[in-house]
């Protein structure tokens, strides 16, 4: 078991130091940064004195050791387009992000689960059937016209919700929250079931999919022969046993969450981290990108790591395997 | 569906005959979903290779443009030249119907040249994986299984976003098309170079590739005239499905603002330009590209399906 989550470990860490390498590369390579930080009058005396002030005239390697030492310290730099430091600005952002990526991930798992069971307990019924053609419909349809086709619907022709940005928010502390006021609950509606939906109909497929299997399994065979009800069959039986693909699946999706999150926010001018970056991309603003970049891969490699051992704490056969490789 | 008396012929006389009576093309007869998917992507595709002949008007010629002509319904004559279009125009008075039919040029363009080279990315690296083996197959694999854990939108848009810093900004929006091709296709690479090294290790150690090798062929040869044509079914319905997820991933991206320019548009780039119109009431700008990204990306899609059901010898 030690072993194992070491090794992990240590593969999590190679995984970011080559991603932080990107991330460099693109600060060193991509536009000179001199360019970018001295105006139009400038001398080569003060090139010189600025290249050796930020550390340029020094070996790539102790470059990027710095670059990485920075990087931990939560410092990337000066956004080149608003002329603040990226760490700052990412703060302002990421409770935005959060808050949507939190509502549409629980929305995902909650009615995902429950619909999935649902579907797959009233296999022939028709509201399953319903459910399980609309969800191929989701499935298909790209996230950025689903938020517009919501848009039209609840914002142009009912004029129930707001079609764009957050609503009122409250600060608490440094954290900016839309949770307590009518209006930026309002305005997270939209944006959570857009990004959530593609999740959910995911989950649901999963959950409707391993259930069959099970249902069709001996033990629960034999629960019904034993006189079980339906309902400890069907949750305390059969959907316990669904659970172990469904929370790996699930943890993955939770990535995915924050990165199509870049999309949603962008069509609803959600002013999360997502929009930043796609700001960032249109401005070639590398330091906000390599900052997102980093962030972002931290994130999944962490959410990764923790479904790995999750798994492996669940699912005894793997200590198996693990040991034998 | 007529249902017509199969006739057995004794000898198949031409190679299409033969491959119209085969198991395959029985099953793609059979299918109505396959049919109309198929028919729907033919005439999208035929519509898009000959936009230049069936375009009304040319919408990327300014000279033919008419501001007056902004802003008119489909099928009804404009308030002040008395001009009618089919699918109405946009703000800039083009005419809506000959802007779909470019810009479905140009999403199609970039889906297949991304796929194609995803395909050639792909198959090379899984071969080659497959066919070294050691540290080469445990480099390329690691690299995939990294990359995989991150959403390929993501990667795609990362991609572009340093190759626009690389570009010099006189040359982007030229090059903007060639790079979104290179960044999808960097971003779908690792579908392919699984498929190829999971099938191709089995193949490996058949005994055709021993012949092959005791007679002294190369590496090079045996990998591509030998194993190659044994496993490029699954690469075909890969990169089927691929193609309905590149044309997603264009128009997403190109619709975030981050593909192909306003001077190329699109489908991505259209819908994009036409939800500035949603809340005007002016809403066919938006609502027949969308229409046409729906319908050729969902009939590449069950196209996709099918192909996977016809092609997998358990199912039949």
């Amino acid at each position: 078991m030690f072993a194992y989550i070491v090794r992990r470990m240590f593969q999590s860490v190679i995984v970011l130091l080559v991603v932080g390498l990107v991330a460099f590369s693109m600060f060193r390579f991509v536009g000179d940064p001199i360019d970018n930080m001295l105006g139009q009058e400038r001398t080569q005396a003060d090139i010189d004195r600025l290249r050796t002030e930020l550390g340029l005239d020094q070996p790539f390697p102790v470059q990027y050791f710095k670059f990485l030492q920075g990087a931990v310290q939560g410092n990337f730099g000066v956004s080149y387009r608003q002329g603040r430091p990226v760490s700052t600005i990412i703060a302002e952002r990421a409770p935005a992000t959060l808050e949507l990526a939190f509502v549409s991930g629980f929305l995902a798992i909650t009615l995902g689960i429950a619909l999935g069971v649902f579907t797959a307990i009233r296999r022939q019924g028709i509201a399953a059937n319903v459910i399980m053609t609309v969800s191929l419909i989701g499935v298909s349809l790209p996230t950025f016209l689903i938020g517009i086709l919501l848009i039209y619907i609840f914002s142009v022709e009912l004029d129930l919700l707001p079609s764009f940005g957050r609503g009122e928010t409250v600060m608490i502390g440094n954290w900016s929250t839309g949770f307590l006021t009518a209006s930026g609950l309002k305005a997270l509606i939209l944006p959570a079931i857009t990004l959530g939906l593609y999740q959910m109909t995911l989950i649901m497929r999963l959950v409707r999919s391993e259930m069959l299997e099970v249902l069709r399994a001996d033990y629960v065979r034999f629960a019904r022969a034993r006189g079980l009800s339906d309902r400890v069959i069907n949750f305390r039986h059969a959907l316990k046993n669904t659970l172990v693909p469904v929370i790996t699946i699930t943890g993955l999706q939770l990535g995915s969450i924050i990165a199509f999150a870049i999309i949603t926010e962008t069509v609803f001018q959600w002013p999360g981290v997502g929009l930043l970056f796609i700001n960032a991309i249109q401005f070639v603003d590398i330091p906000v990108m390599a900052a997102y970049l980093m962030l972002i891969s931290v994130m999944f490699v962490t959410i990764n790591l923790i479904v790995d051992l999750l798994y492996y704490a669940i699912d005894p056969r793997l200590r198996v395997d693990a040991r034998a490789t | 569906m007529t249902e017509t008396v199969e006739t057995p012929q004794t000898a198949p006389n031409s190679r299409f005959a033969k491959f119209w009576d085969g198991d395959f093309a029985w099953s793609f007869r059979h299918s109505p979903v396959a049919l109309v998917a198929s028919l729907v992507v033919v005439v999208l595709v035929l519509a898009a290779i000959f936009a230049p002949l069936i375009a009304p008007y040319n919408p990327f010629d300014p000279a033919t443009l008419n501001l007056m002509n902004g802003f008119t319904p489909p099928g009804t004559p404009n308030a002040f030249t008395q001009e009618t279009f089919l699918l109405g125009t946009d703000d800039q008075g083009r005419d809506v119907f000959s802007t779909i039919l470019y810009g479905l040029r140009i999403s199609l363009f970039v889906g297949t040249a991304a796929v194609v080279l995803a395909m050639i990315i792909g198959v090379i690296l899984g071969l080659v994986a497959a066919y070294y083996g050691g540290w080469i197959e445990t480099f390329i694999m690691r690299v995939a299984d990294v990359q995989l854990t991150f959403p390929a939108i993501l990667v795609a848009m990362l991609i572009f976003g340093i190759a626009k810093g690389v570009t010099p900004p006189e040359y982007r929006n030229e090059m903007a098309i060639y790079v979104l091709i290179i960044a999808i296709a960097l971003s779908d690479w690792v579908q392919f170079a699984r498929v190829v090294r999971g099938a191709a290790l089995v193949e490996k150690n058949k005994e055709y590739v021993q012949a092959a090798r005791l007679i002294g062929r190369g590496s090079l040869p045996i990998m591509f005239r030998h194993i190659l044509p044994n496993v490029l079914s699954p690469v075909l319905v890969i990169a089927t499905i691929s193609l309905a997820l590149a044309i997603i991933a264009e128009a997403t991206l190109s619709f975030l603002g981050v593909g192909a320019p306003p001077t190329q548009p699109s489908l991505g780039t259209l819908i994009r330009i036409g939800q500035g119109f949603l809340f005007s009431g002016e809403w066919w700008i938006l609502f027949f590209p969308a229409c046409t990204l729906l319908a050729l990306a969902l009939s590449v899609n069950l196209l996709g399906d099918w192909l996977r059901d016809a092609l997998n010898p358990k199912l039949r």
